[in-house]
């Protein structure tokens, strides 16, 4: 499961190009504070973390099943 | 692996977040990283020390739950020279910016080296002081824009991982934000070094640097990272490129050990 | 090893710089981060002999600005450090000083004063720093400075001056001369010192915040945790709260922070401020000096009351902080204050200030490095 804190994420989109298997895409989901939340598509994820070493501020958690 | 949430109970001092850094800034990404390796390696954060000069850079320092010293510009490496001479128990981190590290800085930088006192030294290198607006650094690149040389810049630039290998330092490695996992294992080695580390990462600053420079979304800064750089194994091949990668590794006796040999030869 | 084993004799003839290494290293110094420079050097160069053989620390540092954060870095975790210098080292030293006492850092800054600006005199005294000693660095602050005008005067105020550092975290400058530090004299090593630790945080981690005050004790000084112990302390020279944490752009938590930063010395001005009297009790005229100046001053002081005057001698053995109520009770008492220093005129102006036209104040300045005589003094009082 792919799951993205919407209080903390800036929009950023570092995880959505550093993802290897283009699993996340950008949005028009908005948080509070205006700004674009990426989308995953679980089945493309294969779990090698790297959007959550790619991000800034903590948001975006790869949990394994 | 550990999760961005677990990372975040575990070593994110509460109620510092969202950081105040910008949205695309790639601080945070060096932030996340180093905590992953520190976590790898298992190492007690009750004796580690976050040293940190002035800057968006330096500003990571005050998130971690841990001892940390946000010191004046461009002195922490002066500072965590005296922390671990005093307690070569505590293990050190700088984070500096190029302006912290190589402007104001540079002096404590060759001498710290020199000294080679046990301290991991990790430089974000985002082309510009970013805290103060986007004025021009010691490694703002050639023709570039900054609020400073509104003309272009023609200053030759520092290559600081050179600079630092000119120096002598034993590790130097140099990534960056795009490759995450390669620095979360320089920093690991870094740390497991005995001598001064030094670590440079090349960071985006969007805000102040980005956007006076062609590259105004964050996909294509975070492309830019990674198409302008190559591999040092391959660095002959694109000579044109920014070389990443370990760029060196040597053995070399360290300050405080060799305080420790003389303490006791004297006081015998 | 303790201090006592490898100094040697009780009595020795020895130099002012010496007689500093001495005391500080009674006092618990135990690292010590410098530049060399004339004439503070010697206080360095026995650092570097000495420290090794007690366990301490020495290091030389690229430069006085790295000296000064080394000491700070050294001292959280913490040891009693000190650095030593002279004008142009001072000036370089400055903003990391402000950054002590932003962060109430305990350690000691040794000044040994030759005659500025600039690089001016290298060997030769002078007293021109004092005014740099007390608003060197920028912003509102208060600091502590002591003054030694004999050798053995230069031992035990190192001593005093760490006491006073542990005891109100805060910077304190030994302000010494070139006369002073170059100066040989019989002195005798104290036994028995009063050494005075700063207070340690006694309470567990979930409770502890790093500049609170007046909860575990009723003082506007918080308590240290030291780097490593576990208390995750973070500073920071900007403006923070209770916690250490950044609050810039509030004005109450600034102004509380720097007005708790300064009260704490000036609430407790009775113990730190000292000064060496005679004949003050039927004075009506007084001599003030400190430093090299103190000793023509006395010998003045002496000749006059030869001659029947009553004068009385005041010897600032505490420069900052400044004492505008015992000035200003002078000012009530005596006729004329004759201030007797070596620089054109600095305690001069805080003198006349609090003593607010209720007597004369008068200088006699010696500049160059030439120590003012006894009978340049005379002449005023008569
Ligand atoms: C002595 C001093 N000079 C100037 C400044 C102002 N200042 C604050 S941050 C900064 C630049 C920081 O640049 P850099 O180290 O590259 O860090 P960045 O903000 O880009 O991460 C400057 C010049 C200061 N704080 N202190
Ligand atoms: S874990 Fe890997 S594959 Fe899955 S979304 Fe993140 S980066 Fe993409
Ligand atoms: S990297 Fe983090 S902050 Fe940036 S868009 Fe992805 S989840 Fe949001
Ligand atoms: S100004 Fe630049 S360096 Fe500073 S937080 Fe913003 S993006 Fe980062």
């Amino acid at each position: 499961m792919i799951t993205i804190k919407e209080n903390y994420c800036k929009g950023c989109g570092y995880c959505i190009i550093a993802c290897p298997t283009k699993a996340l895409k950008r949005s028009n989901k908005i948080n509070s504070r205006g700004i674009e939340i990426p989308i995953v598509e679980e089945e493309k994820c294969n779990k090698c973390h790297i959007c959550e070493l790619s991000c800034p501020d903590f948001a975006i958690n790869v949990e394994e099943e | 692996m550990i999760s961005n949430d677990e990372i975040y109970e575990k070593y994110i001092r509460k109620g510092t977040m969202p950081t105040i850094l910008c949205a695309g800034c790639g601080n945070g990404i060096v932030l996340n990283t180093t905590l992953r390796a520190i976590d790898e390696l298992k190492k007690d954060i009750d004796k580690m020390v976050f040293v940190s000069g002035i800057g968006c850079s330096s500003r990571l320092s005050s998130y971690i739950k841990a001892d940390g010293l946000h010191t004046t510009h461009g002195r922490p490496i002066a500072f965590a020279t005296g922390i671990k001479a005093a307690n070569p128990d505590l293990d050190i981190v700088v984070f500096t910016g190029d302006g912290d590290c190589a402007g104001i800085g540079g002096n404590h930088l060759i001498h710290g080296i020199r000294r080679n006192i046990d301290i991991t030294v990790i430089v974000l290198n985002n082309y510009n002081y970013g805290m103060t607006g986007g004025q021009a650094s010691p490694t703002t690149p050639l023709e570039s824009l900054t609020t400073t040389t509104p003309y272009d810049s023609f200053e030759h630039p520092f290559d600081l991982s050179m600079l630092a290998m000119a120096a002598g330092a034993p590790f130097v490695a140099r990534w960056t934000i795009s490759h995450p996992v390669q620095l979360v294992k320089s920093i690991k080695k870094g740390l497991q070094v005995k001598g001064f580390s030094f670590i440079e990462v090349l960071t985006p600053c969007p805000t102040s640097y980005w956007r006076r420079n062609r590259i105004r979304d964050y996909e294509g800064i975070y492309r830019w990272y990674k198409e302008n750089t190559v591999n040092v194994k391959r660095a002959e091949s694109e000579p044109d490129k920014i070389c990443i990668g370990e760029l060196q590794n040597i053995q070399k006796k360290e300050w405080t050990e060799q305080w420790k040999e003389l303490v006791e030869r004297v006081s015998k | 090893m303790d201090a006592y084993d490898i100094l040697g004799p009780s009595e020795q003839y020895i130099q002012g710089d010496k007689a500093c290494v001495y005391g500080a290293l009674i006092a618990g110094c135990r690292f010590f981060a410098g530049y060399p420079i004339t004439p503070a050097t010697e206080i360095a160069e026995e650092m570097s002999r000495f420290l090794p053989k007690l366990g301490g620390t020495y290091i030389q540092m690229e430069d006085e600005i790295a000296s000064m954060g080394a000491i700070i870095g050294a001292s959280w975790t913490g040891k009693k450090t000190m650095t030593a210098t002279s004008g142009p080292g001072f000036s370089l030293m400055q903003e990391n000083i402000g950054y002590a006492v932003m962060t109430e850092t305990p350690c000691v800054i040794v000044d040994v004063q030759r005659g500025g600006p600039s690089t001016g005199q290298p060997t030769m005294s002078s007293q021109g720093d004092v005014m740099q000693a007390r608003y060197g660095s920028h912003g509102d602050y208060e600091i502590i400075a002591l003054c030694p005008s004999s050798v053995q005067e230069t031992l035990e105020l190192t001593i005093r001056a760490f006491n006073l550092s542990e005891k109100y975290r805060v910077p304190v400058i030994l302000m010494m001369d070139e006369s002073i530090g170059h100066m040989r004299e019989k002195i005798t090593i104290p036994k028995d010192v009063l050494i005075a630790n700063r207070s340690t945080v006694d309470i567990s981690y979930a409770y502890y915040r790093p500049f609170r005050t007046g909860y575990m004790h009723a003082t506007k000084i918080p308590e240290f945790a030291p780097f490593g112990s576990g208390y995750k302390t973070f500073i920071t020279g900007l403006t923070h709260d209770e916690d250490g944490f950044p609050t810039t752009v509030n004005p109450k938590a600034h102004s509380d922070l720097i007005k708790r930063l300064s009260e704490k010395i000036t609430d407790n001005i009775d113990d730190i401020f000292y000064v060496n009297n005679k004949h003050l009790e039927y004075a009506e005229i007084a001599v003030i000096s400190y430093g090299i100046s103190a000793r023509p001053s006395l010998a003045a002081v002496n000749m006059a009351q030869k001659l029947e005057k009553n004068v009385a001698f005041i010897n600032l053995n505490t420069l900052w902080p400044f004492n505008y109520e015992f000035i200003s009770e002078l000012s009530k008492q005596v006729e004329k204050i004759i201030v007797v220093e070596m620089n054109m005129g600095l305690m001069y102006h805080s003198i006349r200030e609090a003593a607010e036209g209720r007597c004369d104040v008068v200088l006699v300045s010696s500049l160059g490095g030439r120590v003012p005589t006894p009978k340049d003094i005379v002449e005023m009082i008569k």
